[in-house]
């Protein structure tokens, strides 16, 4: 079976993705250096999830793998979700 | 021949991403801590944020994204049956570690030396919310240090390996695995650094 085997990821998609995170750690310390106010850390965050998503699913095989992955994955970061949610609840309505 | 028919890899790796997600429960209480503090003191957070050195923090990213890169070519490398390429990269990848951790030790060292460490005279008469940010900064950062120690630590054993043929291009589940705890580490840097180098 193909997946048992392992799907061989060409040399050149790893590249790409490891120059797309290159210029994506510049964009995020040039936009930290502008003063955006409260939005600077949306944007801080917003492109270290996307980055985090480029190691995932490529480095990290996630792309190839099996539905149920990718299920565990998601049930993991929803678990942390509910972790981060909770604690604003009780931190902002104190 | 038994051992071989025993192999589960989808398993083997189903195993080692419920571990990963461990860990990222782990760290996402460290992130929760710091988010929580942020937003009670963001001032004092930006202000402490700022002595950091955005020079190693940005080197260093660089050298973890590099090194993941090494580490996911090292397994295609093997799958395809070129082994010499995968003992250069994961040697290649040992040495990004060993140079994440001297760039830290200077970071460390040079925080210390202003007398910057968690219950020092000079920083307990400081802001509440600057102690906190520098308490959080020397446990989070110490711990994924220390994931960068036992990151290594698993890719010299898996050259060892890979050298003795024991990790070949039939059998690669190990090299993987210590891959995925590679990139794992890769990942939480990738949080660590806008979070504690770049806020304003």
């Amino acid at each position: 079976m193909d997946l048992e085997a392992g799907h061989i990821v060409p040399y050149r998609t790893f590249i790409f993705v490891w120059i797309t995170l290159m210029v994506l750690t510049l964009t995020t310390v040039l936009v930290s250096r502008m003063d955006l106010g409260p939005l600077n850390i949306w944007v801080a965050l917003g492109i270290a999830c996307f980055k985090s998503g480029l190691v995932i699913f490529y480095f990290m095989h996630m792309q190839y793998e099996r539905l149920i992955f990718r299920a565990y994955l998601f049930v993991a970061l929803l678990i942390l979700a509910i972790f981060i949610g909770l604690t604003f609840f009780d931190v902002l309505y104190r | 021949m038994s051992s071989e028919a025993h192999k589960d890899y989808a398993g083997a790796k189903l195993g080692m991403w419920l571990f990963l997600f461990t860990e990222i429960l782990l760290f996402g209480g460290l992130f929760i801590l710091y988010a929580v503090y942020l937003f009670f003191h963001p001032k004092d957070f930006a202000e402490a944020s700022n002595e950091l050195s955005l020079f190693f923090g940005t080197l260093n990213t660089v050298v973890l994204l590099t090194s993941s890169l090494c580490v996911a070519v090292a397994v295609s490398a093997l799958q395809k049956g070129n082994r010499k390429l995968t003992l250069i990269l994961l040697a290649a990848t040992v040495g990004a570690a060993v140079l994440f951790l001297i760039n830290k030790f200077f970071e460390w060292s040079d925080k210390i030396s202003h007398g910057i460490f968690p219950d020092s005279p000079i920083l307990t008469e400081r802001v509440p919310g600057e102690v906190v940010f520098f308490g959080l900064y020397y446990i989070t950062t110490g711990l994924h240090g220390l994931h960068v120690l036992i990151g290594a630590g698993l890719l010299i054993w898996v050259f060892f390996l890979v050298r003795s043929g024991a990790v070949n291009e039939k059998d690669f589940v190990t090299l993987e695995n210590a891959g995925l705890y590679w990139h794992l580490v890769d990942l939480i840097w990738i949080f660590i650094f806008p979070l504690y180098y770049l806020i304003l």
